[in-house]
Parts: structure tokens; C-alpha cells; sequence
């Protein structure tokens, strides 16, 4: 009869529980000569490459703060959490940076999943979290603590189909990643923007991430005869299906959005994806100086690696968290927010970045296109 | 017509990968009765020894017509896979031997996720580009249909292994031993079969059949991971289950099935409007299916449980 | 004699009372640590309701997040869609929102067991490692339908449910392990409940003595899905935002770990193992990529060098030591 002693152990546990976390309140925060803040990336799992490219930006803005002085006379320490890519424990690394690090601010996660899970713990906390590449819109509707650096998904939408209205495509057909929000929202408010402006969706097929085969959904996409092809998800992808539709015969350009932001597109598609468009927050190529000292730095850190659109968008967000706490003259959380809703016309690397009374990042997409294995700067289309 | 015919031979193409992959899948489970959960991530190393010999000796190669380099890299990979192969086997399951199957499900399952996540440790979680060993080209002369030379040479070896693998298995001493153990461990031990020596070689040969996989699902769908190996591994084993588990023409015929099949549903379920996106849970509804209305598979034999 | 008798009754209760006393004083505590034991909570409850399928009753099975999954959308989707209205027509407060939320627990665990009568029944016919494949196929088919449903429907396709109450709290989901401990243990040590051994250990034995094995097996996936439901229910008022993808293979393979490495049918060595592999999983949690790593390589040692798990089956063990004495 050992039943009795299970239930046993589980009172028990109850109360250990009880004693062990009742006891704890570690002095986080650093001393009183740093300021800690916090960073929830994905490091590894499914979506590492997104995570890492993020983290290696922030990273490098913090270095550059502390090179310069640091801010108010102290130095930025930057706790990276990583989430594993994994459903839940956004949230749970989450709390552990505010109740026990003491984080002044949150900045994270690209992916708006994830991100949706932190907001509502910041928001109770009133720890203001930044997140640097979450483009749906609900991000940012949780609280009035939860801001962005990037644009967000309607208005990307909205700038594609626009494009290939300009360009006189009228007849489109949309592959959309199911597994990815992203993607999904992508999609929608192309399809919404380009159908009432006298386009027409001649295809709509959908795939997951970690599909290597769309052979099936882009033989019968080239049944619709499209003028372009939106390809709305990440890179990963979208490189293979650049590939297969060129081995079907579909001559037709791709169009997608700052998902396919990654060396690595062109060097899976190769010449499959010459001559297709995306939109982006940035473009490597363009001569201001900001951006090329940008590269040049971040070459020299990262094994010379080409910065991506994450990259990018994870060192704006620590630039404007630094530049708040400066104006704020104070960590503390009510204060530091107000100072981040009213960034304005901060010089970033993804454009000239101001927070609108949504707490959204206001800023201009940039088209590019892939010409000769490079993106190539095409145009910019204001908000 | 025309498009009907083109999704038909996207789906035979994909199928045969499927097979492939199968065909390790089954040996491994018909010899020992245990599902490796780990072969589709030797797969995975197989796409990645290739990436890396091919770098390493395409320079060393360079005058070489391009099918033999491409023959000398898939061999080295192989060799390269099917040592690892019996490591693994050596350091992890052997100990585990006389241990209940659960027991080995379970450590296949640590395997499997060590080998993910050390991959992700040193080859970086990025997605990297496959080099076209042999210069891709599409065949002319097919009208509007559309197939390229890769597809054809990846059906090719498939049907090539299929037949060396039934070979080794049917007509040579070892077979005769993989077979006599996988019947009755005990009476092959008694019959001077030296069991460890014929384990060990099983798992060699399915972690080459993985590897060459590997090698060839990479050259048709040229992006590779350190997690490319969890879903083609997961619906290769349900091709197997539909061919009969431990049958290997089996495994050929559950991979064309679950190939075709997936993709007629990726490409007219919205004919009837259903998202394409289910096309995932197609392989594991013919399992289901299959499992229900005729356990043994399509091939396999009817196995009695003894009392 | 009154301990010995109500035994189990009495430490249930004991249970529930320290479980309330601890929510009352959820305030005192930390987050980050209340988090970690919500999270153990959450983990017992589907490491216990695995562990009679697959202890108990020797049904290897692999898709248990489905059923979690079921029991967090299932009570997600009645708390956002008619929750405010419910609360309010209560008389809001405390007392309407628990009402709410143990009447959304129970319909997504309801849901939940629904579902496992459905893989149950069919799957009779099969053992081993067949029914460990069908119930993964099982668990993809959910992930897909889930995923795939339409972005602004009630399931809110890729980006799932977000803006769940929190209503999880430290009382919920421990009364609710307790509960589950309580149930589960009971039911196997009861007459009745020899049955589920039977099922395990000898099943065409158990049939030529009338047992009804059939009957055993889907019981027991019914109960261990309802439980595992009201898991999900906990999980998604917890997290306040689900979704498909957090609810695949490697969600159910955890669970399966933590009734391995417990000892297969030892309710006290799976709660164990619940408790030690998610602390396990915070401390892990400084070495970032060598993480699954070290876990991995945690669960081939272990299988190698304690097959049999943290705690092993008492009862079971007894009978092999014996079985080894007889011939002598």
C-alpha cells in the first residue's frame, strides 16, 4: 500500500514549494553602476537564424553604447534569454528577466508569436519591451508598453501590391506559408489592397516551413498564367520555390517581403530568383555613411558576415532604447516609456524611425531586387 | 491532362525520396524490430559530409568529369555515415540490447535529438546552399511536362538500391544472417551467427542508404539544415508502415503511394476547398487508415503474437 | 484506523488546503519561481494522465499534446468568445471567474476525452510500436487542422489564440494534480483497476479470464486525455496566447520522457520526474544551445544505466525478484 505516501510527497511538494519560493528575492539590476536590459531571442530551434542575426545587432549597439560611455554614467549589461523557438517559453524566460534580473526594458522577439506571449507580462509589469522585427499588428495592441522598430505586416502588404499594380501586373498568384503568421498576414493584406485596385489573386496555395517540395501547389499555380508570384514567407523557403518554379517553367518574377532578407536566398536560388522584388527595412547598399560604418562594424564582429534586415532592426532597437534612457535621464519604467513613445525622427539603420501614437515604427519600406546575386535598391515607398 | 500528368510525375520524383529514405527505415526495423528515430537525422549528416567533401574535393577534382566526382563524394558520405552509424549503435544501443523495445524507442528518440542539436552546434542553424554536383538541366522533348535530369537520376538510384539492397539481403551470407537473426535472435546465435557483427553491419548499411538519401534529396531540394531530417524521416517511416514494416519492396511501393498522394492533395484540394497546408496530414491519415484496415501493411506478413 | 482507512482521502484534502494557502500568499512570491511551479504543476498533471496509458495500462502512446491541445483551445476558445459576458452575468469577481474557468476547463477536457475515445477506440487493434506511430500521426493531424484553420476564426489559424484571461493560478493547478494523482492512483489500486495491469502485463491472459481488455484500454485513454485536457485548459490561461505549432511531436515526446524516466506505472517516480525534468529544463537554461544537448544526452545515458526509471513500479519489481527466487 504505498498509495497514501504519493499523495504524501505531492503535499509535500506543495508546501516545499511553498518555503523554497517564498524566500526569494535575489538583488537583480546589476549594481548601481550598470544597467541591465533584457533580450529574449531565439538561439536556437527552428527560427535560430532570426534570432541569431537579432542578438548579434543588439549586441553590437550595446558594445558601441558602452564604447561611447556607456548611459548615464553607467555601463549597459544585455541579458540574452533564449526562447529555443519553442511555444511558452517566451514567457517564462520572460518573467525570469524581469523578477529576478531586474531588467529596466525588454527588447524581443522577432517572431510576433512569441512576442504576444512577453507583451502582456511586460505590460503588468511596466517594464517597456521593444521588439525589433514583430510586424503583426496585435503586437503592439496589448498595452501601451509595447512598442516596435519595424513596420508592420497591412503596411508591407499595402507597398507590394501596390508595386505590382505600378509595374502592370494585374494577375497574381499567392503562396503562403500556413505555419507562419507572418506569412499569413502578409498574404491577406496583399490580397485585400491588390483586389480592390483592379488586381486579380489567380492562385492561392499555401505550405508549411520545412517544406522542400512545392512542386504540386506551383504546377497548379502556373495553370493561372500569373504576372507575378507573391511568395509571402521566409527565405528558407522561398528560395527553393524560386528554384521550382523556374524547373516548371514559370518565368514569372516573385514577390515577397523583409522575410527574405538573408544572404542565403540567393545562394540557394542562384539565378531562379534574379529579377523578383521584395520589400525590406533597409538596403545594404545604400551609401549613407550610417549604414556602410554599420556593415563595416558588423562585418568585422560577425566573421564577415552581411548584416540582415534583423540584424539591423535588433541594433535599432537597442539605439532607441539607449537614446530614451538618455532623454529620460532615469531606468525607471514609466519614465523610460514615455521617453520611448515619443522617439522621433531617430537616425536608425532601417530608415529615420518615429513611434506614432500606435507605438508603431513610421517609417518607409525600401524595394529591393536581386540582381547579379545582389539586392539591389530599386525604390522607396513612403507610409 | 497535361497538368494532371505533371503533378503525377511531381509526385513519383517526390515518392521516390520517400523510398529511399524507406528503405534504411525498414531494413533496420525488419533486422531488429525497432523503429530508429534517428535515421532521419543521419540523413541530415549525410547532406552535410556531402556539402563538406564536396568542398573539400572539388579542388582536389576539379578535371574530373562531373558524374564520377559526383560518385566519389555520395561513396565517401556513405562510408563516412555508415561508420557513424555503427557507432552510434555501439555506444547506444547495444547496451540496451535485451532491454524492452520501449526502452530503445526512447533512447532513439535522444539520439535523434543529440544529433539535431549538435548539428545546430557546428554547423550553425543557417540554411545552407547544396552544391549542384552535376549541373542541373531540365530533359527537352517532353512537350509541357517538366522533369530534370537530378529528378531522373535520384528514381535511378532509388530503383538501383532497391535492387542491390535486395540482393544483399536475399543472396548473400550476411542476408542470409540478418534474416535468420531478425526470425529468431536466440536460434541464430545457436546456429554460429555472430549476432553483434550482423547488427552492427545492418546499421552501417541503413545509415549509407540514409546518407546516399541525404546526398540526393539535398541535390533535388538544394537548402540544408541540421533539422532537415524530422519530416521526410517521419513520412519515410510512415512508408514504410504502409509497405509493410520490415519489407523492402514495401518501403519502395509506401513511398511512391505517400508521394503521389500528398501531392494530389497539395495541388486540387482546393478544387473542393481545403487549404493545401493539410496536405501534412495526409501521410499520417494513409497511416492511420492503413494501420486500421490492414496493420501488416501492404506487403508485409500477418505476424501472430505467441502466447 | 480512521488514517489508515481514508488514507488517501485525507491527503487529498491535505493537498487541496496547502494548495489554496499557497495561492493566498501567491502574491509573496516571485514570478519567475511561481511560473517554474505552475509549470511543474501542468507537467504532473499530464506526466500522471500519460502514465496511466502508457504505465498503467502498457499503451504506448505518442500523441498527447493532441489532447492538450484540444483542452487549451476548447476552453481558450469559450473564455475569449463568451467569457466577459459569463463573468459579468455572475456577478463578476473572484467567484464568477472561477466558475467561468472550471466550467471552460471541463468542456476543453471533455472535448479532450471525446477525442481520446476516438483514437482510443480505433487503435485497439493495434500495440507497441504501431500504436506509438499512430497516435504521432494522430497528434500531426491535429497540429495541421489546427494551423490550417481559417487566420480570423475562432482558432485563429498559424497565430493561435492570444489575449486568453489568466486565470491560472497556483490553487487550479495543483488541485488539479491532486485530483489527477488522486484519480489515476485510485483507479489502479482498486479492484476494478487490476484490470489495467492485466492489460499491460498479459493481456491475451487477462481475456481468457473474462476481463474485458477492450473496455480497460479506452478507459484509460478517456481519463488520460480528459486529464490531459484540463492541462491544456491550465497551460493556455497561463501563457495567455496558444498555438498549433507549441503543441507537436516534441511536446508529447517531453511527456513521454518524464513517464520514462519516472518509472513506467510508478505514479510517485512520474511525479518525481515531472518535478526534476522542468527545474531541470530552468537550470539547463544558462548553457543556451548546449541545452538540448546535455538533455539528450541525459536520456541515453539514463536509458542505459537506469532503464527502469527514477522509481521504478514497486509492485512490478517485487514480482520479477520473485519470479527470479522461484526455480530454486
Amino acid at each position: 500500500m504505498d498509495f497514501p505516501r504519493r499523495s504524501f510527497l505531492l503535499t509535500g511538494l506543495c508546501g516545499l514549494a511553498l518555503a523554497g519560493l517564498t524566500q526569494c528575492k535575489k538583488s537583480g539590476g546589476g549594481d548601481a553602476n550598470t544597467i541591465v536590459v533584457g533580450e529574449v531571442a531565439a538561439l536556437s530551434g527552428g527560427t535560430a537564424t532570426f534570432g541569431q542575426s537579432s542578438h548579434a545587432g543588439t549586441q553590437m549597439a550595446v558594445d558601441e553604447i558602452n564604447a561611447s560611455g556607456g548611459l548615464l554614467g553607467k555601463k549597459v549589461t544585455l541579458i540574452t534569454e533564449d526562447d529555443q523557438s519553442k511555444q511558452g517559453e517566451a514567457g517564462t524566460v520572460a518573467k525570469k528577466l524581469i523578477s529576478r534580473e531586474k531588467i529596466v526594458a525588454l527588447l524581443g522577439e522577432v517572431a510576433s508569436g512569441r512576442s504576444l506571449e512577453m507583451a502582456p507580462i511586460c505590460q503588468k509589469e511596466g517594464v517597456p519591451m521593444i521588439s525589433p522585427a514583430s510586424t503583426n499588428p496585435k503586437v503592439t495592441e496589448v498595452g501601451d508598453h509595447i512598442f516596435r522598430v519595424c513596420f508592420i505586416d497591412p503596411f508591407q502588404g499595402t507597398v507590394m501590391a501596390k508595386f505590382a499594380l505600378a509595374r502592370g501586373w494585374k494577375k497574381v498568384a499567392v503562396m503562403t506559408d500556413v505555419k507562419q503568421d507572418y506569412s499569413v498576414g502578409l498574404s491577406q493584406y496583399f490580397k485585400e489592397y491588390f483586389t480592390k485596385n483592379g488586381g486579380t489573386i489567380v492562385g492561392d496555395q499555401s505550405y508549411s516551413s520545412g517544406d522542400k517540395d512545392f512542386k504540386a501547389q506551383l504546377t497548379k499555380l502556373k495553370e493561372g498564367a500569373p504576372d507575378a508570384i507573391l511568395a509571402s514567407g521566409y527565405y528558407n523557403e522561398t528560395g527553393l520555390i524560386a528554384v521550382q518554379c523556374r524547373e516548371l517553367g514559370i518565368s514569372a518574377p516573385l514577390l515577397g517581403g523583409d522575410g527574405w532578407d538573408s544572404p542565403s536566398l540567393v545562394e540557394v536560388a542562384g539565378k531562379a530568383i534574379e529579377g523578383s522584388f521584395f520589400s525590406n527595412h533597409f538596403s545594404a547598399e545604400d551609401k549613407a555613411p550610417i549604414i556602410q560604418n554599420f556593415i563595416t562594424k558588423y562585418k568585422e564582429k560577425n566573421d564577415g558576415k552581411t548584416p540582415d534586415a534583423m540584424a539591423a532592426l535588433g541594433y535599432d532597437s537597442m539605439m532607441i532604447l539607449g537614446a530614451a534612457i538618455k532623454k529620460a535621464g532615469t531606468t525607471e519604467g514609466k519614465a523610460l516609456r514615455d521617453a520611448i513613445a515619443t522617439t522621433k525622427d531617430h537616425a536608425g539603420i532601417t530608415g529615420v524611425i518615429s513611434l506614432d501614437e500606435k507605438r508603431n515604427a513610421n517609417k518607409p519600406a525600401v524595394i529591393l531586387t536581386i540582381k547579379d546575386g545582389n539586392f539591389v535598391y530599386v525604390e522607396t515607398v513612403a507610409p | 491532362m497535361e497538368q494532371f500528368i505533371q503533378q503525377l510525375l511531381n509526385g513519383l520524383f517526390l515518392g521516390a525520396i520517400y523510398a529511399l529514405i524507406a528503405l534504411g527505415y525498414t531494413m533496420v526495423y525488419g533486422v531488429l524490430r525497432f523503429i530508429n528515430f534517428a535515421h532521419g537525422d543521419v540523413f541530415m549528416l549525410g547532406a552535410f559530409a556531402g556539402y563538406y567533401l564536396h568542398k573539400a574535393l572539388m579542388p582536389l577534382m576539379g578535371a574530373l568529369p562531373a558524374p564520377i566526382s559526383a560518385a566519389v563524394i555520395l561513396l565517401l558520405a556513405m562510408a563516412i555515415c555508415a561508420a557513424l552509424g555503427i557507432l552510434i549503435e555501439f555506444l547506444a544501443y547495444r547496451p540496451l540490447r535485451s532491454r524492452p523495445r520501449l526502452n530503445v524507442l526512447i533512447t532513439a528518440i535522444g539520439v535523434s535529438l543529440f544529433l539535431e542539436y549538435t548539428g545546430q552546434l557546428i554547423f550553425g542553424a543557417t540554411q545552407r546552399p547544396f552544391p549542384e554536383v552535376i549541373p542541373k538541366k531540365n530533359i527537352e522533348g517532353l512537350g509541357g511536362l517538366y522533369v530534370s535530369n537530378t529528378q531522373v537520376i535520384v528514381l535511378v538510384t532509388t530503383v538501383a538500391l532497391l535492387v542491390a539492397l535486395r540482393f544483399i539481403v536475399m543472396k548473400t551470407k550476411m542476408g542470409l544472417a540478418m534474416r535468420a537473426l531478425s526470425l529468431n535472435p536466440t536460434a541464430a546465435t545457436l546456429m554460429g551467427v555472430n549476432n553483434s557483427v550482423v547488427i552492427s553491419f545492418t546499421f552501417g548499411l541503413g545509415s549509407a542508404l540514409a546518407a546516399a538519401g541525404g546526398i540526393l534529396y539535398a541535390s533535388l531540394y538544394p537548402s540544408i539544415e541540421p533539422f532537415m531530417g524530422i519530416l521526410p524521416g517521419l513520412k519515410a517511416f510512415v512508408a514504410a508502415v504502409l509497405g509493410g514494416i520490415g519489407n523492402i519492396p514495401g518501403a519502395a511501393l509506401g513511398g511512391l503511394i505517400i508521394g503521389i498522394t500528398e501531392t494530389l492533395v497539395a495541388g486540387y484540394s482546393q478544387d473542393i476547398g481545403i487549404p493545401s497546408g493539410y496536405k501534412d496530414g495526409v501521410a499520417f491519415v494513409i497511416l492511420i487508415l492503413i494501420l486500421l484496415f490492414k496493420p501488416s501493411g501492404l506487403l508485409g506478413k500477418v505476424e501472430r503474437e505467441k502466447v | 484506523m480512521i488514517f489508515k482507512k481514508y488514507g488517501t482521502q485525507l491527503f487529498l484534502l491535505a493537498a487541496l488546503v496547502v494548495s489554496l494557502v499557497v495561492s493566498l500568499f501567491a502574491d509573496q512570491i516571485d514570478d519567475y519561481y511561481m511560473d517554474i511551479a505552475l509549470n511543474v504543476g501542468i507537467n504532473i498533471i499530464l506526466a500522471v494522465s500519460l502514465n496511466l496509458v502508457n504505465g498503467h495500462t502498457g499503451q504506448f502512446s505518442l500523441g498527447h499534446a493532441a489532447f492538450m491541445a484540444v483542452g487549451a483551445y476548447g476552453s481558450a476558445v469559450l473564455t475569449l468568445q463568451a467569457g466577459a459576458p459569463m463573468v459579468s452575468a455572475l456577478g463578476g469577481g473572484v467567484f464568477g471567474q472561477s466558475l467561468v474557468f472550471i466550467i471552460a476547463l471541463l468542456v476543453g477536457g471533455v472535448f479532450a476525452a471525446l477525442l481520446g475515445w476516438m483514437v482510443g477506440v480505433p487503435s485497439l487493434r493495434l500495440r507497441g510500436d504501431y500504436l506509438a506511430i499512430v497516435t504521432l500521426g494522430f497528434n500531426e493531424i491535429v497540429r495541421v487542422v489546427f494551423t490550417n484553420t481559417n487566420a480570423d476564426g475562432p482558432f485563429g489559424g498559424a497565430l493561435g489564440l492570444k489575449g486568453i484571461e489568466p486565470y491560472t493560478n497556483f490553487f487550479w493547478v495543483f488541485a488539479i494534480a491532486a485530483i489527477s494523482v488522486y484519480v489515476v492512483g485510485s483507479m489502479v489500486n482498486s479492484t476494478y483497476g487490476r484490470g489495467f495491469l492485466v492489460v499491460r502485463d498479459d493481456e491475451v491472459a487477462g481475456e481468457s479470464m473474462g476481463i474485458n481488455t477492450v473496455r480497460y484500454k479506452v478507459t484509460a485513454f478517456v481519463i488520460g486525455a480528459f486529464f490531459a485536457g484540463l492541462a491544456g485548459g491550465l497551460y493556455a490561461h497561463l501563457r495567455t496566447t496558444i498555438s498549433a505549432e507549441g503543441f507537436g511531436f516534441l511536446k508529447s515526446v517531453d511527456v513521454v520522457v518524464m513517464v520514462i524516466l519516472g518509472g513506467m506505472g510508478s505514479t510517485l517516480g512520474v511525479v518525481i520526474a515531472a518535478v526534476v525534468l522542468t527545474v531541470l529544463n530552468e537550470y539547463l537554461r544558462d548553457f543556451e544551445q548546449y541545452r538540448m544537448i546535455i538533455f539528450s544526452l541525459i536520456l541515453i545515458i539514463m536509458m542505459i544505466v537506469r532503464p527502469q526509471g527514477l522509481l521504478p513500479n514497486v509492485v512490478l519489481q517485487r514480482k520479477k525478484n520473485k519470479k527470479t527466487v522461484d526455480p530454486a
